[in-house]
């Protein structure tokens, strides 16, 4: 590992050769708006929200799984990412029904909080409108796929946090949806183990906890990267 | 196997060539049209007329003029016969000698056919795909033979990269540079893939390669896996090739038998074995990381790159991956060196393109022409231009991925820069004319519908962005859009364009965007005026989008 410098956003900064610009963008208080990047599990880069310009690229870059190197110059806020960003969560929000006001995670949702960082006041596409439905077989948790907006955050938090791999995605295009075991309901799941890990994960109001109330659904993310930080370099802290 | 081995097979097989010979295209396309029964005719002819000394029925693959099948071409005269009825077979016997046969004669003079140049299609009618000994009597892995033997994959990897070949599954990438990485990246395992795939709709070279000539895909998996150090290769062919795949299964098995596939390949330290995955028809697993997941057996959805295959591919370890066209040049590049090769075409792009002629033109078929052959030559000359009098509006190249040439660009090369510069690419080289009843918007949409249903739906941008370009270009087709709508496409066209995961996302706006480079008036004269202007009611229309 050897430390290397670069810019981002006009400012230098230093770094280890192995981190990826959106950690060594975090370590510096430079925030890059993420949303399929979960603490603690691998990164896929398919939210498309962390894309940076890199001088001397002429692709946009996903922040999160670009390995930084020497001298690299990173931009992270102009004006056509921040259109991008836009339309990015305009297309998530006519995707599926995103019916804030009565929706259990209505104030503790990435999605909404990112909506209202990013400046996105209202969708100018038409909405899909898609018929979803709900599993309620578990009896502890909850799965809304009207709210999903297939991050596969709790699928990675479930293999491999957990070890379950009870979920998954299935289907293609904007039919993909998030399953459980081999399409069961969620409550006949025989390998789900019932630890929360995907609700803890999900950045929305698609897992819950049943029962609790919109207040109660501030997810506790920090567990997450409890476990994986005591496991990973056998410390105990969050 | 030893060379004086394989030199034996191949005069022994030269030797026992008879006076005629009735080459039967036994490609896809013509077996569609009963081109099995021709074959088996044929055969039950010759022996009632008890010619069996004298006259060869030959099963060979693709003889490119698809549209005409089933056809069956006799040598020595190469008197070409066309959509031959299994009826006809005893007169075609008697033509051999003198009579009038009862099929209609096609000209093998005709520009369809002289204006080719014939490097991968080399051995594609001309060869029984089914029999290795066909094969090698054509010269077949004397290149490998050579290469082994002869060469160090060091300089395997020089002969590539002075061929100038690029690689023909789309992007064109240069050959002999990704040999040379993937050789130079460390690692005890590495792999070669062949991407047999081909998910283009209207596409249908590798197919025709791959049941014509399989020996020649073999051949070049092993020189490349030579080269870059790799002992393992699949190829990746999808459920919809059957034939196909039972031909480069009967290959494998053949060239194993005559350890050209296996350990110790002519008496050298190099081993090398060859398996097939079949992959379930997923246009984004033609995407190599997506085909690479496919192949471990997991989901077919793309990785961000890098690191690239070359680097980190299957299992982790250095994978080269070529197109089967690709794979195709490599053994005639090492027979008549990489000068040769690159004495072929034009500057930028080397050799020769096969492309799969579709839509309104009068020829259609399997073409191999030098890059830099003008489209007109191709469209007009070659093609014969649209049928029943029309004329021809414009030439869609790469699919999906690619662009609508207008017709008043006809006089463009065929090379990678020329149909980048029209915003179009060369794709794996499916090309489809349209004539002046095409309506561009609606071909946009098709493809735009395409991609929309192929996408894998991990990224947003293409999961969603082509639901909505879709859904635009619908209401713009039920003359529903205002200049709004319009607007709205071109910047979701540029946005799913620059942040898409996969090349798929990447380049889905791309038909779309050339329709609207050469043809905007036909989007514009559908839009309506916009609801709050001058001449709205001030509702705006309701619709829904739809996946
Ligand atoms: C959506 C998508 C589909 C693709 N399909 C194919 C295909 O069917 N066949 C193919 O050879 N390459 C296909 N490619 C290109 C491959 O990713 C890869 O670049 C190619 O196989 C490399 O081989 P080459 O260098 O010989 O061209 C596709 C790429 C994308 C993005
Ligand atoms: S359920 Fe939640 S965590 Fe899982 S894919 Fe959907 S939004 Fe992401
Ligand atoms: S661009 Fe489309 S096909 Fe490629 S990863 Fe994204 S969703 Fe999948
Ligand atoms: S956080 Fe990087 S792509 Fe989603």
């Amino acid at each position: 590992m050897a430390a290397i410098t670069l810019t981002i956003d006009d400012k230098q900064v230093s770094a280890e050769d192995s981190q990826s610009v959106l950690s060594i963008a975090q370590e510096q208080g430079i925030a890059i708006p993420t949303l399929c990047h979960l603490e603690g599990v691998y990164d896929v880069g398919a939210c498309r929200l962390c894309l940076v310009e890199v001088a001397g690229v002429n692709k946009l870059l996903p922040a999160c799984t670009t390995k930084a190197t020497e001298g690299m110059v990173v931009r992270t806020d102009t004006e056509r990412l921040r259109k991008y960003r836009k339309i990015t969560l305009e297309l998530l929000f006519a995707e599926r029904n995103h019916v804030c006001a009565i929706c259990v995670a209505n104030g503790h949702c990435e999605l909404q909080t990112m909506a209202y960082n990013q400046g996105m006041d209202h969708v100018r596409y038409d909405y899909c409108f898609p018929k979803w439905d709900m599993d309620l077989t578990h009896e502890r948790f909850g799965m809304d796929h009207n709210r999903c907006i297939l991050c596969a955050r709790c699928v990675r938090a479930c293999w491999h946090i957990e070890g379950a791999g009870t979920k998954n995605v299935a289907g293609r295009g904007a039919r993909s949806h998030i399953i459980t075991d081999m399409f069961q309901p969620w409550g006949e799941a025989e390998s789900c183990t019932s630890c929360g890990k995907c609700v803890m994960a999900c950045p929305t109001g698609a897992l819950f906890e049943r029962g609790s109330t919109t207040g109660e659904m501030q997810r506790d993310r920090t567990t997450l990267e409890f476990i994986v930080t005591a496991r990973e370099k056998k410390q105990w802290i969050a | 196997m030893d060379l004086s081995e394989l030199n034996q097979i191949k005069e022994r097989e030269l030797a026992a060539r008879k006076k005629y010979t009735l080459r039967c295209c036994m490609a896809a396309g013509c077996m569609s049209s009963n081109a099995e029964s021709v074959k088996e005719e044929l055969e039950k002819a010759v022996t009632e007329a008890g010619l069996g000394q004298e006259v060869e029925v030959r099963g060979v693959g693709c003889m490119r003029l698809c549209c005409e099948g089933p056809l069956v071409q006799a040598d020595p005269d190469g008197i070409l016969f066309e959509q031959v009825d299994p009826d006809a077979a005893k007169s075609i016997i008697a033509a051999l000698k003198g009579g009038k046969a009862k099929a209609r004669l096609g000209n093998p003079q005709s520009p369809f056919f002289t204006q080719q140049k014939s490097i991968v299609l080399a051995n594609s009618g001309i060869v029984d795909p089914e029999r290795i000994e066909s094969y090698i009597a054509a010269d077949g892995y004397q290149a490998l033979y050579h290469v082994l033997r002869e060469l160090d994959p060091n300089e395997v990897v020089t002969e590539m990269v002075t061929s100038g070949l690029r690689g023909r599954g789309g992007a064109g990438f240069p050959v002999g540079l990704k040999w040379g990485t993937v050789a130079k990246s460390p690692g005890a395992k590495k792999y070669v893939v062949c991407n047999a795939d081909e998910g283009d709709p209207g596409a249908f070279m590798d197919r025709s390669v791959l049941e014509s000539d399989p020996h020649a895909i073999l051949e070049g998996m092993a020189i490349a896996a030579f080269a870059v150090g790799a002992d393992q290769g699949f190829i990746y062919a999808r459920a919809e090739y059957p034939l196909a795949i039972d031909r480069l299964k009967k290959a494998i098995k053949q060239a194993k038998a005559k350890g050209l596939l296996g350990a110790g390949i002519f008496d050298s330290p190099f081993n090398f074995t060859v398996d097939i995955r079949i992959g379930a028809g997923a246009f984004v697993c033609g995407e190599e990381t997506a085909l690479m997941m496919s192949i471990e057996g997991r989901r077919g959805t793309p990785r961000p790159r890098p690191p690239f295959p070359a680097e980190s591919g299957l299992w982790g370890c250095p994978t080269l991956i070529n197109n089967v066209e690709t794979l195709a040049n490599v053994a005639p590049i090492i027979r008549n060196g990489g000068e040769w090769f690159a004495g072929i075409g034009t500057e930028k792009s080397k050799g020769t393109k096969v492309f799969a002629l579709a839509g309104k033109i009068k020829n259609t078929g399997l073409i191999e022409v030098p890059m830099g052959t003008p489209l007109r030559t191709i469209v007009e000359e070659m093609g014969g231009g649209a049928p029943d009098g029309g004329t021809i509006k414009a030439v869609q190249t790469g699919g999906p991925s690619g662009g609508c040439i207008p017709a008043h660009s006809l006089d463009t090369p065929v090379d990678y820069e020329s149909l980048g510069k029209l915003g179009s690419i060369m794709g794996s080289g499916g090309m489809i004319v349209m004539d002046q009843d095409t309506n561009m918007v609606d071909v946009a949409r098709f493809f735009m519908e395409f991609c929309m249903d192929e996408s894998c739906g991990k990224c947003i941008p293409c999961r969603a962005g082509t639901v909505q370009m879709h859904h635009l270009l619908d209401k713009i087709m039920d003359r529903k859009a205002t200049a709004r709508d319009l607007q709205k496409l071109e910047e979701l066209c540029d946005m799913v364009k620059s942040t898409s995961l996969c090349g798929l996302g990447q380049t889905a706006p791309n038909p779309t965007l050339s329709t609207l480079r050469f043809f905007r008036n036909e989007y514009e004269e559908r839009l309506q005026p916009d609801v709050f202007g001058p001449r709205g009611n001030g509702k705006p229309a309701k619709t829904k989008a739809s996946a």
